[in-house]
């Protein structure tokens, strides 16, 4: 079953590569807008560059979080879903699972070529890179929470932002922070721990969460 | 009690009675609203 | 005593009524005391001067804040495990008092730091963890306020104000830790080396009123919130006075 759910929501994804691509396309251009309008001082670039990627990345991530759910959601199948005798827990960690793979994965890949344009150096690079590899699943987990809650509501895209992005401050924090000790030459290893640790708390405990809200907004 | 050298705290007056004020206006104008929504609400249930 | 006849919102209505009268009066008595103690008796501080006087309405608007987000979010999670909808009203009550001193304690913390350490805006931990405070509260309204369904809505707000009371001692620690590794000046939040007795008293009194304030007038929309969605039960049409 959650191979299935996988597999499935890849499929569709895949027809609909456009949005994927331009969730993509959205992060890239964000990024780019913070040396046009700051200034192409290198020193000052490699200094805000952890925090601007990691920025950029959260908000690209919110224009694909509302999807999760509301495509199944609008044509029934969510319901349907919901009636299977699998735990729900599953297929919210298939659904999540997916939505990684096809929204976030493109973003982690292109970080450390974006990390170039800040003139990042290879071992920040490859610090940003597994930061964003441990934090964008967290980010997934904790936005299908926002995503469930607001299914179907008006102003739903605008409205996980707000619910979501407080609550995940402090992976910003600590995803960021790593990049930042790489570039100053501390080790990272502090803050990729406390990440991995914060992955394995959101595997437990947000699809949990987020079954839940599935079956409050279905009611 | 002198007033003036009172009001002008030190010579900090400004972020003291900017503070207060701020709580005032904040707590008064909750308390107003929600009279106003008790009025609302009682209304309609009159109908 | 039966107490749980309480528990619905008909029966705890005239309840409610009655009570606010005895917490909004020993409130405003209690403002008052606490304010002429602040600034009449509590004497001016050594190293602040008078600025520090904000303290006494900038603290336990803070406190205010963190205590009415943890009990908001134990009557939504009360009202979502036992099916209570007083609980659920409850806790939607309870928001905007919260998010209102929280608010408070930003804008009066704000007027402190500007005389006290020369910015009007500091990013230590307690500032930016109270900003926070503030997001998720308007998270918590904004998804009530979004959702027609009243049950619905209580039920999703109380995961989600679950969800983030969790969140916020995680909030504070990675604020923390971020805050001590960037800051740049070295920043005493609370510098107060002797802290006169009066002036420890001012903040508790205070503390008290806010207290008490907030019970009165979360009391007062809980009663408005009770004839808003109970308007189609019997009880309020024969005459909810």
């Amino acid at each position: 079953m959650f191979r299935w759910i996988v597999a499935r929501d890849l499929t569709l994804a895949w027809r609909r590569r456009a949005d994927v691509l331009s969730t993509l396309f959205f992060f890239v251009i964000v990024v780019s807008l913070f040396p046009l309008g700051i200034g192409p001082e290198t020193q000052l670039l490699r200094s805000i560059a952890p925090g601007v990627v990691w920025v950029a990345a959260l908000l690209a991530s919110m224009l694909s979080l509302g999807r999760v759910f509301a495509n199944d959601y609008q044509d029934g199948t969510l319901e349907q879903m919901l009636l299977t005798p699998q735990p729900l827990y599953l297929v919210v960690m298939g659904k999540v699972l997916a939505q990684w793979l096809v929204s976030e994965v493109p973003l982690v890949l292109i970080a450390p070529l974006i990390g170039v344009q800040f003139d990042l150096a290879p071992d920040a690079l490859l610090t940003l890179f597994i930061s964003l590899l441990l934090g964008t699943p967290i980010l997934s987990l904790i936005g299908s929470i926002g995503a469930a809650l607001t299914l179907g509501l008006r102003g739903s895209g605008v409205l996980i932002s707000l619910l979501i992005l407080p609550l995940y401050i402090p992976v910003l924090i600590f995803g960021a922070g790593a990049v930042d000790a790489s570039i100053t030459g501390m080790s990272a290893q502090a803050n990729l721990y406390l990440l991995a640790a914060f992955l394995v708390v959101s595997l437990v405990f947000a699809p949990w969460a987020t079954s839940a809200a599935l079956r409050i907004s279905l009611e | 009690m002198n007033w003036s050298e009172f009001f002008s705290m030190g010579g900090y007056g400004f972020y003291v009675w900017g503070s207060y004020l701020t709580a005032l206006i904040v707590i008064g104008g909750e308390v107003v609203l929600l009279m106003r929504r008790k009025k609302a609400c009682k209304r309609v249930n009159r109908d | 005593m039966n107490w749980y006849k309480y528990a619905s919102p008909s029966a705890f209505y005239p309840l409610a009524g009655k009570m606010i009268p005895w917490f909004a009066i020993p409130a405003a008595i209690l403002f008052a005391v606490g304010l002429y103690i602040g600034f009449f008796v509590a004497p001016t501080d050594f190293q602040q001067g008078d600025a520090y006087r904000i303290m006494f309405i900038h603290v336990p608007a803070a406190w205010m804040g963190m205590f009415l987000y943890v009990l908001m979010a134990f009557y939504a999670g009360l009202g979502w495990a036992f099916n209570a909808r007083l609980s659920s009203m409850m806790a939607s009550a309870l928001a905007v008092t919260g998010a209102l001193f929280t608010f408070i304690s930003l804008v009066t913390g704000a007027f402190w730091g500007k005389p006290t350490w020369g910015t009007w805006w500091v990013w230590d931990a307690r500032m930016t963890s109270t900003l926070i405070l503030l997001f998720l509260y308007v998270g918590f309204i904004s998804l009530q306020s979004a959702i027609d369904d009243p049950r619905r809505a209580d039920r999703a707000g109380a995961v989600l104000a679950l969800v983030g009371v969790i969140n916020v001692p995680i909030i504070y620690f990675s604020v923390q830790w971020w805050n001590t590794l960037h800051q740049g000046a070295t920043i005493r939040i609370l510098a107060k080396p002797t802290i006169a007795p009066s002036m420890v008293a001012a903040m508790l009194v205070l503390l008290a009123a806010c207290w008490l304030y907030s019970i009165a007038i979360v009391l007062v929309r809980l009663r408005c919130i009770i004839l808003e969605r109970e308007q189609n039960a019997a009880w309020v049409a024969e005459g909810a006075a």
